[in-house]
């Protein structure tokens, strides 16, 4: 079938199978790999989006139910070339090690900060409860998120 | 919203330096080995075995190759090479012959041009099993049926054990094991099956290359043992695969062995198409090695005033059903069975079983951090039988450079267990949180289970240590290549190949703070990690690829340099380091039969605060501090990150990561199912290093990424034992053990 979305401030148009998440859809047939499929059943954010400006795990959205919806990716978050204030935060502080939760940890960050400019210690942790990383052991995460909000 | 992108700063040895895959990583271009396409590509889908030993009596697989999209459909006779691949062994079929022996053996696979078409061609494939009784328990595994008759690791240098199913057998007698203490305490350890969890999942694309021959990228922690396995058993020249390394998820040992190489290079042979492989969580669980489970049973014997006399284990390891590096696993479990401390008389028995498990082989700690769980656990018994502080204790017995481990080697270079000891008991954890808190600062957390009644303080302590490096002679080097020229304006510009695999540790950050270091330039470019442009660089295991990499650009940049200003030419030029040889234990003795039969030895000391609801059987970890030998730190955030990601491995595997199955079925392969550490389970973890650096190591360095996972899983329990009162002898901890159940 076929679907019209914007994405990154785009207007997309794309043929998928009903089945297909928009997981899928971004990464294989959009080109923007950049959310991650590390479970694909809900349970770690590496796939984390902003779908009409709400935070979703986008493995768990059909890409038929994103028809006439607006989707931003981590792709999309920079601007005029210049990173987000979360990405700058996450690559100063030593936040990335294999880097495969990042995007998801990214995109749940920059909306936490847009809800909430200062969040404390155990705000933070809650709002980031549903992404997993399996390197670092969170507390460089917690750091770039602090310098993020900090700037 | 944005802030400017700062240029990349990247320093020399000791210094921190900003990864140079950071920004990358964080705008979502970093292609990872699932992110990977090619015109006209297929997917791959790999059939399983639903059960875990069964006899194969017929494979149809022709409703699966009439199935829309399909373009082919192979089977074990469509190997083209040799049937039968193994890390070290040869004794894993491609795929499955006429037998399965565990859950999820690959069996045949399929291509077909949307990942849905292949997994819906791959329930077409129809498998007519006879089940057999599978060999699930460890301890029986020696008394039944042999599932590899041909005993694959025998006659390789290995203590000759006739019984069925035994993967490797290994005494260490050292001393007068039968010398008694004053006082004996004995305990029998458990440790569930861990897994690796790496966040990205098996992956990668076959590309054929018109030739015969393939390109396969993909996440390993090793590209020329891949390429050294799959050749063979595509029937071409190592020459003719080509592996280059695409941006890995994680790896924490999981790695190491095969995943899709062989098969997607299978598939891409026949179709002349490139292929795409990605696992699902679920098969990545079902489809990788684990760490070994291990039951434990140790006595230590000590003097009244708590001087170790003798220490006596027997450890067993359940292999599952192949070899993978299990025989490296059980000499290792051996080796730190004692702990990081001075024993004058030993009996270690060490045995790895074939089963019909889950197969498990390399996962960070190795063998290492099921040993320190129970030696800790140990120390703490002994401890309170003889009335003595556990830290004291600790330091009364600690392992230092010069002194005679069990299996008589002598500690050459630097161990400085008693320093990490003193220093980590010295910091200071916070004090207890006042009541009433919020939820989530209290065992079960949003779960509002306690308003603090119940809920009791403990406080733990553990030492573990671990080698670095590949052991008991294996020839262990890695390669690395220079091409060195002057730029127009007279600067020096370096290119370095190497093929250790960045697998999110940051030896890119390594590699490129050597040159810097040795050229004195800043124009480092590091080439992309490939087999076919520079030798091997071993694996990204066992703690060693700092210290291997560190060693190999060193010398290469230095014999550039050389040659450049005694020629004034372009150089390109290839070096090969090896660190100290080592030689095998003796077979009968286990003892050292050369110098060493490890290289190196790291360790670390870790002190835990963790808060019980004892009615509950509910905890929460509230503080860690750890300090850490780690010889010389390349990259000081690095390493902290190191530290900070193995503790919490350390830790999921002290509360809640197991793999669970059921005749030797995982039954729960999810990550709903299989909990690892949330932002909510890891506390502030504290650490502080100890940079003494190793005689025999380029710049001194040492490896950081495995004594903290080594150390936290025995620190955690120790602090709900103190906590609880009880002996805990099993991890994960279940809230059941907690109460009491
Ligand atoms: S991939 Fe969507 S939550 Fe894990
Ligand atoms: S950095 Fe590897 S999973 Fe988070």
């Amino acid at each position: 079938m076929n679907i019209e979305l914007r994405v990154n401030g785009e207007p997309r148009e794309l043929e998928v199978w009903e089945g297909e998440s928009l997981l899928f859809a971004l990464r294989e047939r959009l080109g923007l790999p950049g959310s991650k499929n590390a479970c694909e059943q809900g349970e770690c954010g590496s796939c984390s989006v902003m779908l009409d400006g709400k935070l979703v795990c986008s493995c768990l959205v059909l890409a038929a139910q994103a028809q006439g919806h607006d989707v931003v990716t981590v792709e999309g978050l920079a601007e005029d070339g210049n990173l987000h204030r979360v990405q700058e935060a996450f690559a100063e502080t030593g936040a990335v090690q294999c880097g495969f939760c990042t995007p998801g940890f990214v995109v749940a960050t920059a909306d936490l900060l847009a809800r909430n400019a200062d969040p404390s210690e155990d705000e933070l942790r809650e709002a980031l409860s549903g992404n997993l990383c399996r390197c670092t052991g969170y507390a460089k995460i917690f750091d770039a998120v602090r310098l993020a909000a900090s700037r | 919203m944005s802030a400017p992108a700062r240029e990349v700063v990247l320093g020399r040895i000791g210094e921190v330096s900003r990864r140079s895959d950071a920004v990358p990583k964080v705008t979502g271009e970093f292609a990872y080995s699932s992110d990977l396409h090619a015109a006209g590509m297929l997917w791959g889908h790999t059939v399983r075995s639903p059960q875990a030993h069964a006899r194969i009596v017929g494979i149809d697989t022709s409703r699966a190759l009439t199935m829309p999209g399909v373009h082919a459909v192979l089977t074990h006779d469509d190997v083209p090479g040799e049937k039968l691949y193994g890390l070290e062994f040869r004794d894993q079929p491609v795929l499955a012959i006429d037998r399965v022996r565990y859950f999820g053996e690959p069996v045949a696979l399929v291509a077909a041009e949307h990942p849905e078409q292949a997994r819906r061609a791959a329930e077409q494939v129809r498998v007519e099993y006879e089940l057999l009784e599978p060999i699930v328990d460890p301890e029986r595994a020696t008394e039944q049926a042999p599932l590899h008759p041909d005993r694959p690791t025998m006659g390789r240098g290995y203590r000759d054990d006739e019984r069925p199913n035994v993967v490797r057998s290994l005494v260490i007698r050292h001393g007068d094991p039968d010398a008694r203490g004053d006082v004996s305490v004995s305990g029998v350890y458990d440790v569930g099956i861990q897994d690796q969890a790496f966040l990205g999942p098996e992956s990668g694309l076959a590309v054929p290359d018109g030739e015969g021959g393939v390109d396969v990228y993909v996440a390993t922690q090793w590209l020329h043992v891949d390429r050294d396995q799959g050749a063979p058993c595509l029937g071409v020249a190592p020459g003719q695969v080509r592996i280059r390394l695409a941006g890995v998820g994680g790896a924490f040992g999981g790695r190491e062995d095969l995943s899709m190489q062989i098969h997607g290079s299978m598939l891409a042979l026949h179709t002349n198409r490139p292929v795409k492989i990605v696992y699902s969580r679920e098969e990545s669980f079902v489809g990788h090695i684990h760490r070994h489970p291990a039951r434990i049973l140790s006595e230590h014997r000590a003097t009244r005033e708590g001087r170790l006399v003798c220490v006596r284990v027997r450890v067993l390891l359940d292999g599952g059903a192949y070899a993978s590096s299990s025989t490296a696993v059980t000499s290792n479990a051996a080796s730190f069975a004692c702990g990081p401390y001075k024993v004058d008389n030993a009996l270690v028995e060490s045995l790895c079983v074939y089963t019909n498990n889950p197969p498990c082989g390399a996962m960070r700690g190795f063998g290492a951090v099921q040993s320190c769980f129970a030696h800790e656990a140990q120390m703490d018994k002994l401890a309170a039988a003889l009335d003595i502080d556990p830290v004291e204790l600790r330091l009364l017995n600690a392992l230092e450079s010069g002194d005679v481990m069990p299996t008589g080697q002598v500690i050459a270079g630097k161990l400085p267990v008693a320093e990490v000891i003193r220093r980590c008991a010295a910091l200071t954890p916070p004090e207890p949180e006042e009541l009433p808190r919020d939820p989530l600062r209290l065992p079960g957390g949003s779960g509002n289970t306690t308003r603090g009644e119940g809920v009791r303080r403990g406080v733990g302590f553990a030492v573990g240590f671990k080698n670095i490096g590949y052991s008991e002679g294996f020839d262990d080097y890695t390669a690395a290549r220079v091409r060195l020229h002057r730029t127009a304006d007279g600067e020096l510009s370096a290119e370095v190949h190497c093929a250790a695999a960045e697998v999110g540790q940051g030896v890119a950050n390594v590699i490129l703070q050597t040159a810097r270091t040795e050229l004195e330039t800043e124009d480092v470019v590091l080439a992309a990690a490939t087999t076919s442009a520079v030798g091997s660089a071993g694996s990204a295991s066992a703690s060693r690829m700092t210290w291997m990499a560190a060693g190999a650009v060193q010398l290469a940049c230095r014999d550039a340099l050389a040659e450049h200003r005694r020629t004034g030419s372009d150089v390109d030029l290839e070096r090969t380091y090896r660190h100290p040889r080592t030689t095998p234990l003796d077979p009968e003795t286990g003892q050292v039969t050369g110098e060493r039969a490890h290289v190196a030895y790291a360790c670390a000391a870790m002190r835990v605060v963790a808060e019980v609801d004892v009615e509950l059987g509910l905890t929460r970890v509230v503080w860690i501090g750890t300090v850490q030998d780690v010889g010389r730190a390349v990259n000081p955030s690095a390493v902290e990150g190191q530290i900070e990601g193995g503790t919490a491995q350390g830790l999921g595997l002290a509360l809640m990561e197991e793999i669970q199955t059921r005749d030797g079925l995982i039954t729960n392969a999810s990550f709903t199912d299989y909990l690892i550490p949330t932002t909510l389970d890891m506390p502030p973890v504290a650490s502080e290093l100890v940079e003494d650096a190793e005689p025999d190591a380029p710049y001194g360095v040492k490896g950081v990424g495995e004594p903290p996972t080594v150390v936290s899983t025995a620190a955690v329990v120790s602090a709900l034992r103190a906590a609880t009162g009880r002996e805990l002898a099993r991890v994960p901890v279940r809230p059941d053990d907690i109460v009491g159940l």
